[in-house]
């Protein structure tokens, strides 16, 4: 078991008062929900255009001519512009994860010139004074298509001989990406395991194409003048995107200043280097006035990228008691239309958490990312992981009912215990700590799960047509990306890093500028709790700056449940060297030696005379008189630190859920939903239920809810919150939450993050719930999001009730011909 | 009149007028003719504006004009809905209720407590969706609307001629929908609704309205169901047959749904096939029945 005690307690605040676990109410709250805040649309310049963009119709077509004069001639218009217009100097939209040496990116552009390639691809913009006259003028432009054939079923696409998304490449397949655990060393190759097994289980399991729906539109607002462009967007990656229109559009970097306000959500969807950004810089650039861009939520829906979207091949082998002896993964990762800023490396994420939390001796991953005409992918809240989860947590419950087993006892069979860690997994991961045992008991309890397993029996024994079932995830992720080395050897264009830096002002308030860049996590909140247990100073004393590169220069930005674990991290060692230096200082003002002076509560006292002191805040304002302070020493109480993790975190925990399912109509309704997660060291714990609530909700929509669906032609058919079905809080159960704390020990704080921690792990609890319903129908799967008809068509023995949405032909499925061929050689 | 058109407009350019009386409406309808548009709670006209689905040259804001938000039970039972009540002031209004108690349990299932807030009872039957709850139940209330023209008396039409396809009603140029009337329950009837959508608020799949009647034994008189999402207008279908003559307590309720299903001819749409829907009519109607009867069989015994 891993033990916590040799952690780095902070050192400014005595244990009774710390500020680190408490459920403080978030700073930023009062701005962000009465919207008096700073949202990128709330931003206006003097002479500033506003852009309207006419998008793709069709999902496949040349483009022989686009006419935007008749745009030039409506009321309020200044300009309108096709891709030839920037043929020249449009760059491409990068992709920084080229995770193969050979994969094939067919490049990006902002703005089509000669082809389509997706439904909402940018094709001309319009400029104008006002927003509704630059919307109106779209109707006056006139493009001719010439219709190219459509390529949308990710199984068609790769076959021989497949019409071609982009005519310039051999085929659809972008990449082939392995792992082989025994050629990593990492344990053994998994021909003999599933030769020799007593028991195999595979499956073909749908990961459906979800769209991220933050709530905040993107808009983005360039000023270009001079050499250089100031932009404001609502993106999560503010440096990431002012390197990125470096690189890409080639304005020199320091002539580049990116500014994120304050951004409404973005769960992996404003992750993203978007065309909309470079179209504003370069329409900006051309007319010489400052440019705004707001999508609307249809647009929004139809061209922010979308998430998901695999098919998952997934085999098991074990032995008749129930140890797990090899996994076998093969993917198809539908890419969409481009490779866009992480695309091909979110389902790569998912490679190392197929083992999950079981010992499994034999692993193999296949991943091939492939082209359709659909909007691209890219990551959403879990990248990778939800689909890895979900995918070994469906198993596990397939191969229970295989052998006829407890799922719970399967799992305990197989899972990692506590004293094992640190443990290596067969993905070659070191998970550092965890107790998979304690958060399963707690959660087994809070359940009620004897009593509901009572109950199941009751209705199947009176053929009630409300049928009861029980579903479970047991679940580990990798979060905290990432330690730079790692990323390295996965051929990622950047490190994982992130920065912080303390600034002490005279009056001893504190301003903390952090890499991180919130999009309403709450970082204001956490990180002024951090701060003000390391430098023993109030709550409000600190404030929290980020999200303007000319502030805040370095940094690495939010995704992947990194901020607290890395960012957050990065604070701390900020706030020490701050205090280090104080001592010199204090040491200096009180004419003590320093290793002579404790530090508690914000005070530096000599050892032996407790009245002999000096506060942090008092020598911050010493500092700033600088009359007098030590030989050798800089005037100044700032410091600034990068922190590199050295490992993952690795948050778990276990996940119950009980579900209702109507057997007459196929409805679903959860009954009851229970979770413990081990996110580690709780900093809010107010917050840490907000996240996981959040996640729930995302993953349990997938499970029940969303969907993006294409039809034939390529047109995304849930292009409005109708038909794309977002549930809201009335559609969802209440939630039974609670945490175990199994401390990280790879940080000094013992957290692990919990962004992500929700979405990964409901989605197969629910889905196994609603198959444990019904299982004694003889239904083994349902597809997500299992709408009402598609549980009932299982019901009903159907075995196309994935084609339950009409005019859909996204995954036509295999027939058995090509399950075979899979079986043998994975997806070619 | 005023064109609307600001600096931050999702839909198209339109004018406005807000007249202060129905005489003004209605002249400025006759006077705009196919320009024109009846506004009332806008929760589905804006959304369509918003997607440039319709162009409409003026709005005319009914929201303005006296006298057109009262619920008046009239003496035979039937509730007159004017053209300005809330979908929510219905879904309070303790007299309809009492007058009818299917108003209440259909509104309850009409969108969520914001839309419900502004949408009209009134806007919905004029909007004619054959998914809505309230076309639905005009239709199988036997009830009709009144219409105004101006410089002519008002019609009043049959909920039965009234609808004429999706989102297709009589409604010509120049007319307004004053109210509409629900027509009375009968005696020893009683009713119910259930419906299933995707979530909470959303326009069902499938939804069925029925009425049972019964006679002093409890026994099965008639037997009606209006359907939601399953057809292009709302259609109502006599369900007595399959259950005819039997006793409220053991009818075949499974038969009546069998036949239901028959006659229904939905079409698929994204969230539910054909044959879903179908099957949605039979389940749905076989457990609304017994519902129906129940209180069909309570208000008997009260009668008696
Ligand atoms: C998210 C959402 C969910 C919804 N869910 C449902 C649902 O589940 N079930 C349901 O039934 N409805 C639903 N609705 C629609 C809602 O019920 C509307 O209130 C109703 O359909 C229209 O009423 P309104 O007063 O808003 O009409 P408006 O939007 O103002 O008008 C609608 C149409 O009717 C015409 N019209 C309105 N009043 C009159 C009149 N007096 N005379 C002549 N023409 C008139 C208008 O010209 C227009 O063509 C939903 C709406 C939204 C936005």
């Amino acid at each position: 078991m891993t033990v916590t005690e040799d952690r780095v307690q902070a050192s400014g605040h005595s244990a009774t008062d710390r500020e680190v676990g408490k459920s403080r109410k978030r700073k930023e709250d009062l701005r962000l929900l009465t919207g008096r805040t700073t949202w990128t649309d709330n931003h206006s310049l003097p002479g500033m255009l506003h852009m309207a963009i006419l998008r793709s119709p069709v999902a496949h077509a040349k483009i022989t001519n686009v006419d935007v004069s008749g745009a030039l001639d409506r009321p309020g218009v200044i300009a309108a512009f096709s891709g030839q217009d920037f043929a020249e100097e449009q760059g491409v939209i990068p992709c920084a994860w080229p995770v193969t040496p050979d994969m094939v990116n067919p490049g990006h552009p902002s703005i089509a010139v000669g082809q389509v390639n997706h439904v909402g691809e940018a094709v001309a913009i319009v400029l104008a004074r006002t927003k509704a006259a630059a919307q109106d003028a779209l109707e006056a432009i006139d493009v001719d298509y010439e219709a190219l054939p459509v390529v949308l079923d990710m199984e068609e696409t790769v076959k021989d001989g497949a019409d071609l998304v982009h005519s310039h490449t051999e085929s659809n397949t972008s990449f082939r990406w392995v792992f082989d655990a025994g050629e990593a060393g990492t344990g053994t190759s998994t021909d003999e395991a599933f030769s020799g097994a007593e028991v195999t289980v595979s499956r073909r399991f749908i990961q459906q194409r979800l769209i991220p729906a933050f709530m905040e539109p993107r808009s983005s607002l360039a000023d270009f003048q001079g050499e250089g462009v100031t932009l404001w967007s609502a993106t999560q990656v503010p440096h990431i995107l002012r390197l990125m229109i470096a690189l890409s559009l080639g304005i020199p970097e320091h002539k580049v200043r990116v500014i994120a306000p304050d951004v409404g959500g973005g769960f992996g969807g404003k992750l993203q280097v978007t065309p909309e950004e470079f179209l504003v810089i370069l329409a900006s650039r051309r007319v010489g006035k400052p440019v705004k861009y707001t999508e609307s939520r249809s647009e929004s829906l139809l061209s922010a990228h979308h998430g998901r979207d695999q098919i998952q091949y997934i085999d098991i082998a074990a032995k008749r008691d129930g140890t797990v002896t090899g996994l076998r993964v093969r993917l198809l990762a539908d890419m969409g239309a481009y490779l866009r800023l992480v695309s091909p490396g979110v389902p790569i994420l998912g490679a190392f958490m197929y083992p999950a939390i079981y010992k499994f001796p034999a692993y193999n991953f296949t991943c091939d990312g492939v082209f359709t005409n659909k909007t691209p992918t890219d990551a959403y809240r879990g990248a990778g992981r939800p689909e890895a989860t979900f995918a070994i947590e469906r198993i596990m419950d397939e191969l229970a009912a295989e052998l006829d087993m407890d799922p719970m006892e399967l799992r305990r069979k197989n899972w990692i215990t506590h004293e094992e860690f640190p443990f290596t997994t067969v993905a070659g991961l070191t998970y550092d700590s965890g107790n998979y045992e304690a958060a399963t008991d707690k959660a087994l309890e809070m359940f009620g799960w004897d009593d509901l397993r009572a109950e199941q029996q009751q209705r199947r024994d009176a053929g009630d047509p409300i049928q009861l079932g029980l579903g479970i995830s047991t679940f580990t992720e990798m979060c905290g990306l990432a330690p730079s080395r790692v990323l390295g050897s996965l051929s990622y264009g950047a490190g994982g890093w992130e920065t912080a830096s303390i600034r002490m002002l005279p009056s001893g308030k504190v301003e903390v500028v952090t890499g991180s860049s919130p999009h309403g996590q709450g970082h204001d909140t956490a990180w002024s709790q951090i701060v003000a247990d390391q430098l023993g100073v109030g709550f409000d004393d600190v404030e929290v700056l980020h999200g303007d590169t000319a502030s805040s220069p370095r940094g690495l930005d939010s995704y992947g449940s990194r901020s607290l674990v890395v960012g957050g991290i990065a604070v701390v060692k900020a706030a020490e060297k701050v205090v280090a230096k104080a001592r010199k200082i204090a040491a200096h003002l009180l004419e003590a030696n320093e290793d002579d002076l404790d530090f508690k509560d914000g005070s530096f006292s000599v050892r032996g005379t407790p009245d002999t002191k000096i506060g942090i805040q008092e020598t911050a304002l010493a500092v700033f008189a600088a009359h007098n302070y030590p030989e050798g020493i800089e005037p100044s109480l700032d410091s600034e630190a990068t922190f590199d993790p050295v490992n993952f975190s690795f948050p778990h925990g276990t996940h119950l859920c009980a579900t209702e399912v109507d057997t007459e109509t196929g409805r679903v309704t959860i009954r009851k939903y229970v979770c413990v997660d081990d996110v580690g060291e709780l900093v809010n714990p107010l917050i840490v239920e907000g996240q996981v609530h959040g996640g729930l909700a995302q993953g349990i929509a997938q499970a029940m809810f969303e969907e993006a669906v294409y039809d034939a032609e390529g047109n995304l058919t849930t292009g409005t919150f109708v038909d794309y079905t977002i549930p809201s809080a009335t559609d969802l159960p209440h939630f039974d939450t609670a945490n175990t704390v199994t401390a990280s020990t790879t940080n000094p704080l013992g957290v692990k993050g919990v962004g992500e921690a929700g979405c990964i792990a409901s989605t197969p609890a629910v889905v196994n719930a609603v198959v444990d319903a019904v299982r004694h129908r003889g239904v083994n799967d349902v597809q997500m999001p299992m709408t009402p008809e598609r549980v009932w068509r299982a019901l009903q023995g159907d075995q196309d009730s994935e084609r339950a949405a009409e005019g859909t032909n996204a995954y036509g499925g295999a027939t058995t011909e090509d399950e075979k061929l899979l079986d043998t050689g994975g997806p070619s | 009149m005023r064109r609307i058109g600001g600096a931050c407009m999702k839909p198209p350019v339109f004018g406005y007028a807000a007249p202060r009386s129905a005489e003004e409406a209605l002249a400025l309808l006759s006077e705009l003719g196919y320009d024109g548009k009846v506004l009332a709670g806008g929760q589905s006209l804006i959304p369509l504006l918003s997607m440039r689905l319709t162009a409409p040259h003026t709005l005319v804001d009914i929201n303005r004009i006296p006298g057109l938000a009262d619920i008046v039970i009239v003496e035979d039972g039937s509730v007159v809905v004017g053209a300005l009540v809330r979908h929510a002031e219905l879904l309070a209004d303790a007299p309809a209720y009492a007058a009818l108690p299917l108003l209440r349990r259909a509104t309850s299932n009409v969108a969520h407590p914001a839309i419900r807030n502004r949408g009209t009872t009134c806007g919905s039957i004029a909007h004619a969706d054959p998914s809505g709850e309230m076309t639905a139940i005009l239709a199988l209330t036997g009830g009709s609307v009144q219409i105004a023209t101006s410089g002519a008396e008002n019609r009043d039409v049959a909920a039965s001629e009234f609808f004429l396809g999706p989102l297709e009603s009589c409604l010509g140029p120049g007319e307004l929908a004053v109210s509409v009337r629900f027509g009375a329950a009968e005696p020893r009837s009683g009713s119910a609704f259930l419906e299933l959508a995707r979530r909470r608020g959303d326009y069902a799949m499938c939804g069925a309205a029925v009425m049972v009647t019964v006679d002093e034994d409890e026994t099965v008189t008639g037997v009606r169901a209006a359907y939601l999402s399953v057809g292009p207008v709302p259609a109502v279908h006599d369900l007595t047959a399959a259950v005819a003559g039997q006793h409220v307590g053991s009818a075949d309720w499974g038969a009546a749904g069998e036949l239901a299903a028959t006659l229904v001819e939905p079409d698929g749409d994204l969230h539910a096939s054909s044959d879903y829907r179908r099957r949605l009519v039979a389940v749905l109607t076989e457990r609304a029945l017994p519902q129906a009867a129940a209180e069909a069989s309570s208000r008997s015994q009260e009668a008696a």
